[in-house]
């Protein structure tokens, strides 16, 4: 009831009112494995050609031991296809965007249209990328193909096998 | 004496690596071709049999050039040269593309000795080759080689390579640090800065020890010296082209012989 409230008077008030946006939420799958590292994860928004729209986040380990960037810079490019597609082309750390890496289990990420994370979009086709990779472990990426701007609040989701468990995009209009 | 023995060793070394490069498979292993912020990265670097493993020659860096992004020379340190493997460290401190490069340029003299009828070989430079040769020498075949040896890595975002202009070398369309396995990479092979038109280049993946087929992938340049690559699985790759033309430098050499070796890395 108090969703419906809300939908109506968001309504009333024009699309301006509420910025459009989308939420992931990523999990960090448990594994039995001797040596664990939480996994380096960094989801972004890809336009069919490839290029990036925006990253939404990137988890590192960003202990500073002197170095502002943080310890974990030095991996970075273990995220391959993020590290080849944007992330070499940005200075770490990125405020909203990175931050430390995540224990097992079901993470949010929300992201504003307009924001540093999710720049304006062009009406079209994209694609949510999650890519996790771990120390001494696997590397995995998982993706949701979506269409901006979304008519209505929508939903998709994907799972990943390895390194990654249940990626969930939820688009709001 | 000692001179003259170290001279000597000298040209066969020369020699043997001479034809070594005709038979054997020349390259460098870096230990990382991408990084994400500046660091150091150790450099093998033999002439085998089999990709990439140490089982023949260290591969000889007296000539051993290599290239900062901005295209200042860096030194290389903690070069070493054991039985079956050379290698050095590189301090990688910018961002961009390196090039490492090895890059051999003989002279080649072969000839029959007038009074004995036995045939003699000589190596040289451009300058010095003629005075090695008798002047009644008999049917001389004179040859000049020019090769290189290369790999390629990158500190962040890789930057673009400025050819040399001299022989044979590969100016990348895609950069080295974005090869993927199933995707299609270009490459832009030169001579003498010029497109490298019609050369077969031949591509072959590294760990050649474990399996029963070199299963090499063989392309030809095309009218504007390019060639694509669509690399079947991850790993490192081996890439190799060999040609020949007519433009000596020394005036009596008839034929310059042209060889190129790149070692890739293509990420999963």
């Amino acid at each position: 009831m108090q969703v419906r409230y809300s939908l109506a008077l968001a309504s009333l008030l024009g699309a301006p009112a509420f910025a459009a946006g989308l939420n992931v939420s990523i999990e960090v799958p448990r594994l039995d494995v001797a040596e664990y590292h939480r996994p380096y994860v960094a989801a972004w928004v890809e336009r069919p050609d490839q290029s990036v729209a925006g990253t939404l986040a990137v988890w590192y380990d960003i202990k500073n031991k002197g170095s502002a960037e943080g310890e974990g810079t030095k991996w970075l490019k273990d995220i391959r296809q993020w590290w080849r597609r944007v992330g070499r082309e940005l200075q770490m750390p990125v405020d909203g965007v990175s931050s430390a890496t995540r224990p097992a289990g079901k993470h949010q990420v929300q992201a504003t249209e307009g924001s540093v994370q999710l720049p304006k979009l062009a009406p079209g086709a994209y694609k949510l990328y999650v890519e996790a990779a771990r120390e001494v472990g696997g590397r995995e990426i998982v993706s949701i193909p979506f269409q901006w701007p979304p008519a209505k609040a929508e939903q998709a989701s994907a799972s990943g096998s390895s390194e990654l468990g249940e990626v969930k995009l939820e688009l709001k209009p | 004496m000692k001179n003259i023995l170290r001279s000597a060793a000298l040209v066969v070394t020369l020699t043997a690596a001479a034809f070594a490069v005709q038979a054997h498979n020349v390259w460098l292993l870096p230990s990382s071709t991408v990084l994400s912020k500046a660091d150091w990265i150790t450099v093998d670097a033999a002439v085998s049999n089999d990709l990439f493993f140490f089982n023949h020659r260290p591969l000889a860096l007296e000539s051993l050039s290599i290239t900062a992004p901005d295209g200042s020379i860096v030194q290389p340190e903690n070069m070493a040269k054991g039985k079956l493997r050379s290698t050095f460290d590189v301090n990688l401190t910018q961002t961009g593309t390196y090039r490492l490069a090895v890059i051999n340029e003989g002279v080649f003299a072969r000839w029959k000795d007038k009074a004995t009828g036995q045939v003699k070989r000589a190596r040289g430079t451009p300058d010095n080759i003629t005075s090695q040769v008798p002047a009644d020498a008999q049917e001389v075949e004179i040859t000049q080689s020019a090769g290189r040896i290369e790999s390629f890595v990158t500190v962040g975002k890789p930057s673009t390579l400025r050819p040399s202009g001299k022989g044979m070398e590969l100016i990348p369309v895609t950069a080295p640090s974005d090869l993927v396995k199933g995707e299609k990479a270009s490459f832009n092979l030169l001579i003498d800065g010029q497109p490298a038109r019609d050369v077969e280049v031949t591509v072959t993946a590294g760990s050649t020890r474990y399996r029963d087929k070199v299963g090499e992938q063989t392309i030809k340049t095309d009218a504007n010296g390019q060639f694509n690559v669509t690399w079947p699985a991850a790993g490192m790759y081996w890439l190799e082209a060999n040609t020949h033309d007519s433009k000596t430098s020394v005036a009596r050499a008839k034929e310059r012989r042209l060889s190129y070796a790149a070692t890739l890395e293509v990420m999963p």
